[in-house]
This record gives structure tokens, sequence and C-alpha cells, in this order.
């Protein structure tokens, strides 16, 4: 028997039994389907958080208030200070730009309108440009604002959307806890970068955050306590170098050691690589489990050709008589099965891409369909259709002929 | 030799099923021998071994003793693979049943043997014509595309014999041909067969039927796996030089 000859029996035999032959292949179908489906997934989210680390703007080194020096029932204290600020951008060579961020959360009132735990972030003039962000209406606000504790805000995109809707907020006045502050600017939507909503927030001049949202006992003798201060470097230079400055510079000006340091120096590298690795590892997840779902098609497979081949007995000994080896017995089913799985392959690649496209289309999730998947959940259906149809082929082609004729 | 060879030599034939102490002998010693161009009826009561004969003539099952020399070629001892080309190319298989395959065109049923034809292997044009022309000489010429489901029992068995025949059998084996047809249309079958006869087809006919039987040239009659007597049924008997059997 020819392969073409082979391939055509199985043809027929599977076009015979239309609804059978979907709904075994049904199994193989949800699998191939499931592995594109959640490789797109994985692929998509790494992809948006790819995007979302690269638009915190480029080379951006983080150091972060890590812990507050002191002990139990003592106030808080230590950790950065804005005057660091100040220091590093001073004593560390091939520092381009130093921002400051502070941050408290308020109740935010217009109109009729009422906000509460709306973050208020307090920071200084190289903001937008060290967290690329733009400004859509009005403007940022200035260093002299800052210097005279002017009461301006700048909305996020989406807070302003809240707070006056179709309104034009330029020139309005919100109040944020119990301070009236004119809005002179609304960003242009930004979106989510990892955690943190850029849209829903308050900008306000980093002084007026010191003296209305975070008042420190210590100010006077610390200076006024930060979040984060971003270093923007210059791409030529060496970071480790950089870094290695700001952590010297820090520890003395702290007058703490490495170890217990009370800020740490963070990358963009770094928190790429944290995140990939946690995508790598969600991504293997969905992987296994789509395998397995594949591997239960095979099974779902294997069992309807031994109904198929008892069914069929009659036609095995009719084929038999005729003169088929026992061989031209196993290809026939062997064939069948492959087709049945290659067949259902086809169809879940066609589901699988769809469904990733249409699950990216409707969702807030992006999907990234890779070739490479594709050819793994197709590759792996026809090694799935292979193995399990090789036992009921087997089992076919041992019938004994008279046997399979007499059956009824 | 003037006269017609050997299709069917049987040397000793015993069949013994079971296994261990329980054993049961289907054939017994069975020697028989068939020669070219003959129709021959094996008759004989349930348990008589027939059947056991019938698989073993035609290469569905291997005899536990003694020989069978099928067209000069002693089968007796061949593998699954071997026994399943010599009945691709030397034998057809007519069955009660007609055992064709369902949802499968008249036209198709009788190509099937070539696809497991090995030895003279045909392209699909080649098969489709003979096929056509097998389908023409049983009268079905107007039926080549119909199903099983769509002919009658007698037109069934006619795709069946034309299926036995693709091959240039050199013996059709016929299991009860008539079993399951009315006295018309088991007539007409009978007379297909006589007809084939009549073109030099060799063919062996199980039967249990004694006005069937009647219709072939003789009859091997078998009891308890062992030839009982053999009848010559007169109008058909062809001259042969030799007659190895003993004639009652």
């Amino acid at each position: 028997m020819k392969p073409t000859e082979a391939l055509t029996i199985a043809w027929e035999a599977v076009l015979k039994n239309k609804i059978r032959s979907l709904l075994t292949m049904l199994g193989i179908i949800i699998g191939v389907s499931a592995v594109i489906i959640m490789v797109a997934i994985s692929a998509g989210t790494e992809a948006t958080i790819q995007d979302q680390i690269t638009s915190l703007g480029s080379n951006l080194v983080f150091v972060q208030s890590s812990m507050m020096r002191g002990g139990p029932g003592q106030a808080q204290q230590g950790g950065l200070v804005y005057d660091d600020a100040a220091a590093i951008e001073d004593g560390v060579t091939g520092v381009t730009a130093v921002v400051v961020e502070q941050n408290s959360s308020e109740t935010i009132k217009y109109g009729d309108v009422t906000l509460e735990d709306v973050e208020i972030l307090g920071t200084t003039v190289g903001f937008p440009s060290v967290r690329d962000m733009e400004i859509s209406d009005g403007r940022y606000f200035n260093d002299q604002e800052i210097e005279r504790k002017s009461k301006v805000v700048v909305l996020g995109y989406s807070l302003a959307q809240e707070l006056f809707g179709e309104t034009n907020p330029i020139g309005q006045y919100v109040k944020i806890g119990n301070t009236k502050q004119a809005v002179i600017g609304v960003f242009t939507e930004k979106g989510l970068v990892g955690n943190t909503d850029f849209d829903s927030r308050a900008y306000l001049p980093i002084s007026v955050v010191f003296q209305k949202f975070t008042p420190s006992q210590f100010a006077r003798f610390m200076g006024d306590s930060v979040r984060m201060i971003y270093v923007e470097v210059d791409p030529d230079a060496n970071l480790d170098n950089i870094i290695t400055q700001i952590e010297l510079l820090l520890v003395k000006r702290h007058d703490v050691t490495l170890d217990s340091a009370d800020f740490s120096v963070t990358t963009q590298q770094d928190i790429i690589s944290t995140q990939e690795s946690t995508t790598a590892a969600f991504r293997s997840l969905l992987a296994w489990v789509a395998g397995v779902s594949l591997i239960v098609g095979g099974i779902g497979i294997m069992n309807i050709m031994l109904v198929s081949v008892t069914e069929r007995t009659r036609e095995i000994g009719i084929r038999q008589s005729i003169g088929a080896t026992p061989n031209d017995i196993r290809i026939q089913f062997l064939t069948e099965a492959l087709l049945l799985s290659i067949i259902g392959g086809l169809i879940g690649v066609l589901v699988g891409v769809g469904g990733a496209y249409i699950f990216g289309a409707l969702s807030d999730m992006r999907t990234v369909i890779s070739v490479s998947s594709i050819l793994l959940a197709f590759g792996s259906s026809a090694i799935v259709g292979a193995f399990f149809g090789y036992y009921p082929a087997d089992q076919a082609s041992k019938l004994d002929p008279i046997e399979a004729l007499r059956y009824e | 030799m003037s006269a017609a060879h050997s299709i069917i030599k049987t040397v000793g034939i015993t069949k013994v099923y079971g296994m261990g102490d329980i054993q049961v002998a289907a054939l017994n010693g069975v020697n028989i021998d068939i020669h070219q161009g003959e129709f021959v009826a094996i008759m004989g009561p349930s348990g008589s071994g027939k059947s056991t004969l019938m698989h073993i003539l035609g290469c569905l099952s291997q005899p536990t003793a003694g020989q069978y020399f099928l067209d000069g070629e002693d089968v007796s001892q061949l593998d699954k693979v071997q026994l399943a080309s010599v009945r691709n190319q030397k034998i057809g298989f007519i069955f009660q049943a007609y055992n064709l395959l369902a949802r499968t065109t008249a036209l198709q049923n009788v190509t099937l043997p070539f696809l497991y034809n090995r030895v003279n292997p045909k392209t699909k044009e080649e098969s489709l014509k003979k096929a056509r022309t097998m389908l023409e000489l049983v009268g079905l010429g107007s039926r080549m595309n119909h199903q099983p489901h769509e002919l009658s029992g007698g037109q069934q068995q006619r795709v069946a014999i034309a299926r036995a025949l693709i091959n240039d059998p050199v013996m059709v084996i016929a299991d009860e041909p008539t079993g399951n047809l009315d006295t018309r249309s088991g007539t007409e079958i009978m007379n297909l067969l006589h007809q084939l006869h009549e073109q030099g087809t060799t063919i062996v006919m199980v039967t249990h039927d004694p006005k069937t039987a009647v219709h072939t040239q003789r009859t091997i009659n078998l009891v308890d796996g062992q030839v009982d007597t053999i009848t010559h049924n007169g109008k058909h008997r062809i001259e042969t030089a030799e007659v190895p059997y003993e004639a009652n």
C-alpha cells in the first residue's frame, strides 16, 4: 500500500464519520489552541512590561528609601532626604539630571466630585523628562513655583477626566486636603507602568508636599525625607561606576555601612531581569498546563481509535481476506490517527491564532502570537497522534482474519 | 501434461484446536485434489470441519499438520505476511454475507484487492478500468457508483464476485454464496458461477444445501473432519487424464 493510498483511505474514513472525527479532534484542537493562546498571552505580557520599562525613560538609576533608621517606638527618621539629590548632582560624575519624588495620599474635591485616597506626588522640574511624560494641556510647574511653594497642580490624564469630565480644567481650582490648588496642566495618557498608574495621580511642587502633606518633625535637622531620587546618567558613562559613586556618597552622608544602608540603588536592567524571570516562570507554567491538555487530547484519540478498531473489526477481516498484511492494517489505522491529530492540530492553530487575536482585541491584555509556539503546538499534536495512535493500530494489525470476519 | 494441473492438493491436513488437555481435532487427515477449471462443492453437516477446511484452503489459517499445495506451491508453512500475499494473488473470496465495505461504492469495493497487490501493481486508471470490466461482466455496469446499501442482496453478491475475480486468482472460494439470498437471486448467482466456470474459473463452494451442491461437478462430503464420500454430479464432469480420488 502506497502512502498516498493509505492517506486516501484514512481521509475517507475521517469523512465517513464526520461527527466522531470532530469529537476525536476536539481534545487536540483545545490543546493546540490553548498552547498558542497561553504563550501569546504571556509573550504579550512580557512585551508590555518591556515597553513600559523602556518608557520609564532611558538610563535611569533609581535610588529608593529602603528602610527607616530608629528602633520601635521611635518616630521614623532616616532614609533619603531632599538634600541627597543635590549632593548626588554635585558629587557624582556622569549624572545629567536628578529628580526627587515624595508622595502622600489625599482627598481631592472639585465641585460635586470628591475623590478619596488620591496619590499626591511631590516632585521637581525634571520629572516629565526623566519619566517620559508629556503635557497635553497647560504647562508643568517651574523652579520658581517650587521655590515659592506655589499652590499649583498638574493632573494625571484619568484624574483630570474624573474630576472635570468635559470641562477644561486649566485655571480651575481643586481642593487637595485642605488646600486650594490651581490646575495649571494635564498630562497625556501614560497608562500602567509596572504597578504604578501614572494617570490617576496629582503632581505638585515637592516643596508644597513637604509643607502641607508630609511635614516631618525632623525636617529641621535632617532635611525633608523623600521616597525616591531618579538619577539620569550620561548614556556613555559607566553605569556600575556611577552606582558605586552614589552608594559611597550616600553611605557617607547617612553615616551607615553598605550592609545597613537605608537606601537601595537599582537600574532599569535590574527591574527588567526581575520581571523577565517572573514572566518566564509564568510562561512555562502555562506551557505545561497546555501540554497536559494536548496529552489528554492524545488519550482521546487513542480511545476513539480503539472503539473504531472494534467497530470496524469486520472491515479489517475483509481487508485481510483480500490480501492486506498486518502492516497494511497497522499503517491504515496509524495514518488515520495521524490525520485526525494533524487536522485537529491545523484547526487548533486557526482557533489559537484567532483566539489570541480576539482575546488581545477584546481585553486589556496584549497578545503576541509567536511562530515558534505554533510550530511547537502543531508538532506536538502530530507526535501525540503518532504516539497514541500506535497502540490501537497495532491491536488492529494483530486481529485474526477468521475471527475478524465472523465479528458481528 | 495435457490435462489440467492441480490447483488444490492437500496431504493429510489436520487441524487441532485447543491447548493442553482438551484438544479437538476439527480436521483429521484430509486428502483432496481439485484440478484447474473444476467446480467443486464441499458439503457436510455442522461440526464436520467444512468451515475449518475452507479457512485452510483459503489461506486464512494454517493446518496443524499435513501439507497443502496451492497451485503447486506448498503454502502450509508460510507466515502471516506471505499468506496475505497468497490470498491477494491466488484466491478470490465470495462470502455468504457479501462482506463489502459499507459506504463504499461498488467500483471502489471491486478495486480494493489492487490496493494490496504488490506483485503486479497497477495504476489507478488501470485498476478502475479493470474493475469496470469486471462489474460489466457480472451485469452491474449501470450500478458501479452505488453503495452496498443501495443494492439488493443479489447485486451485492455480484459485486463480491467481481471483487473476487479482479486479481485473476487461480481459484474462487465461495462460502454459502446463496445462503442469504431468495431463491430467484440465488439461482442467478449460481448461474453466474456456472458462467464463470465455463470460462475456466476454478470454483470451490462450501455449502450445506444439497440442492445447491448438485449444480457442481462433484461434491466432497466431510464427516467428522474426514472426507467421507465424493459424489460426481454427472452432467458437468470434465475429462481428466487421471482421477486421483476414489469415486463412489
